[in-house]
């Protein structure tokens, strides 16, 4: 049996649980626990260990999805679960701009990791005060090959979109 | 729908750069420490501006010496309006100024706003699509390109001191012999500040907290004092392991520090899987 890995990144709570969760077969496996300290006004529960979804194609082959810890002190998993992986997923909240120069730091050290391809998802552009995605790809200054899509989390089209341009993006790799 | 930050997180040079790339018709206004600013722009180029609601003609052309103070009042009162292009053609007409006093004082008013709003470092923004300026404003369309090219500059400039002291778990000391001549440094009130708290105990971000300066300003006066033999750096202290830097950015402009990158090992370029693995991930997500 084969297993493929991709890996969903991003500030805290831009919605990669979120995502994870909207199209995988099992429920999420995520170690939340309570934190006490001030992140917990922006959502109640936050990601310690890794969230880790699955989508099984069939008897030999199936699609794990990971999502990086949501805190710096795990920042030492990333290389870990970039390791190997077909491709990856940056999650942005739209609404919070005070998280994308994070994002941007994100992508950065994804990118010094590996040359793996990888898409931006603008998500939550479901609110009203949602930065449009290209508004994102100059802010945090992508290159213009660089797919900037809209997404819901919540949606699961919305999410099959992202992950099916992420799969395009990286079929259109193999030709180069 | 409107765009919504402060620009601590966003610069306003990064904002420029997004209106113009854009070419975005609409206002941003700004509420800063000092005031609010407003811009409305026209595709891409920035049309009018005003700091604390300023930017009225007749203010404009007071503040340029163009016409006097008595004459401009007894026209507005005649005129019985607000609207600015009546009044300047008006004085026109009167020949008490030129259509190009007029817009070069307009020009200069809202560059004027620009680079005063430039060197804001915070404030809340807010871009609302499609707003226009007041009625009656007169409009000047100004590239945007040099100024952003500057404030580019200016950006560089902050990465550059960064990279110089990328470590603000730090501390520095007095050195014993200062290679210049302390009369002949003048130092700013900050700079002073950040003296008041050299002191091998306190950490370059301690120091900047204690004296609320943000990360690029305790470098640039860190490194000035380095530069002039003032201080130097302390290290880490040594022996003791000193405990994970948490919290030990300053909130504002946090800044990652790279996980070690493994040593130069040549990064993976396609995938390591089939070809024929992707489509039938594509085939089977697309089904779901
Ligand atoms: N409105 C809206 N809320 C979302 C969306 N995606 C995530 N959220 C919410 O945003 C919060 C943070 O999402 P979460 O997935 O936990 O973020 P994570 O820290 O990146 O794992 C949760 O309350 C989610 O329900 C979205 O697309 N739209
Ligand atoms: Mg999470």
């Amino acid at each position: 049996m084969q297993t493929v890995k991709m890996v969903v990144t991003g500030p805290f709570a831009a919605g990669k649980t979120e995502f994870i969760r909207t199209i995988s077969e099992i429920a999420v496996v995520s170690t939340e626990r309570r934190i006490s300290d001030f992140t917990r006004t922006i959502k109640d529960h936050t990601t310690v260990a890794m969230d880790f979804g699955r989508i099984t194609v069939d008897d030999d082959l199936v699609l794990y999805l990971f999502g990086t810890p949501g805190q710096r002190r795990f920042d030492f998993m990333w290389e870990i679960l970039a390791e190997g992986m077909l491709g990856f997923i940056v999650m942005v909240d739209s609404t919070r701009s005070e998280t994308f120069r994070e994002a941007k730091q994100i992508i950065e050290i994804f990118r010094s990791y590996t040359d793996t391809p990888f898409v931006v998802a603008a998500n939550k552009q479901d609110l009203e005060d949602a930065w449009p995605p290209e508004d994102l790809r100059i802010i945090l200054e992508l290159e213009p090959w660089i797919k900037v899509l809209p997404c819901v989390a919540t949606d699961k089209e919305s999410v099959k979109t992202v992950l099916l341009e992420l799969l395009y993006t990286i079929l259109e790799s193999y030709d180069n | 729908m409107a765009l919504k930050g402060r620009l601590r997180d966003i610069s306003l040079t990064q904002l420029l750069n997004l209106i113009r790339l854009a070419r975005k018709t609409g206002a941003l206004t700004i509420n800063g420490r000092d005031g609010r600013v407003e811009l409305y722009f026209k595709e891409g180029k920035v049309i009018h501006a005003s700091l604390n609601g300023d930017g009225d003609l007749a203010s404009l052309l007071l503040k340029s010496g163009r016409i006097q103070e008595s004459k401009l009042q007894a026209l507005v009162r005649q005129l019985g309006t607000s609207d600015d292009k009546e009044l300047g053609l008006r004085l026109i007409n009167a020949g008490y100024v030129s259509r190009s006093d007029i817009l070069r004082a307009v020009r200069k008013h809202t560059l004027d706003v620009v680079l005063t709003a430039l060197t804001w470092e915070d404030g809340d923004f807010q871009f609302e699509l499609n707003k226009p300026p007041p009625p009656g404003r007169i409009v000047v369309p100004i590239n945007l390109d040099s100024i952003v090219r500057e404030g580019d500059q200016r950006q560089k400039e902050l990465v550059e001191l960064q990279e110089e002291l990328p470590d603000l778990n730090v501390s520095v000391r007095f050195t014993e012999n200062p290679g210049t001549d302390l009369s002949n440094i003048k130092l700013s009130r900050d700079e002073w500040r950040v003296i008041s708290f050299i002191n091998p105990r306190n950490t370059l971000a301690q120091i900047a907290r204690y004296s609320g300066l943000d990360e690029f300003q305790i470098r640039r006066i860190v490194l000035k004092l380095m530069q002039n033999g003032l201080v130097e750096i302390v290290g880490p202290q040594a022996g003791r392991p000193q405990p994970a830097p948490q919290g030990a950015s300053i909130s504002a402009g946090k800044q990652m520090e790279r996980p070690p990158s493994r040593p130069a090992r040549s990064k993976p370029k396609a995938p390591a899987v089939e070809k024929g693995v992707v489509r039938r991930l594509i085939n089977f997500i697309r089904g779901l």
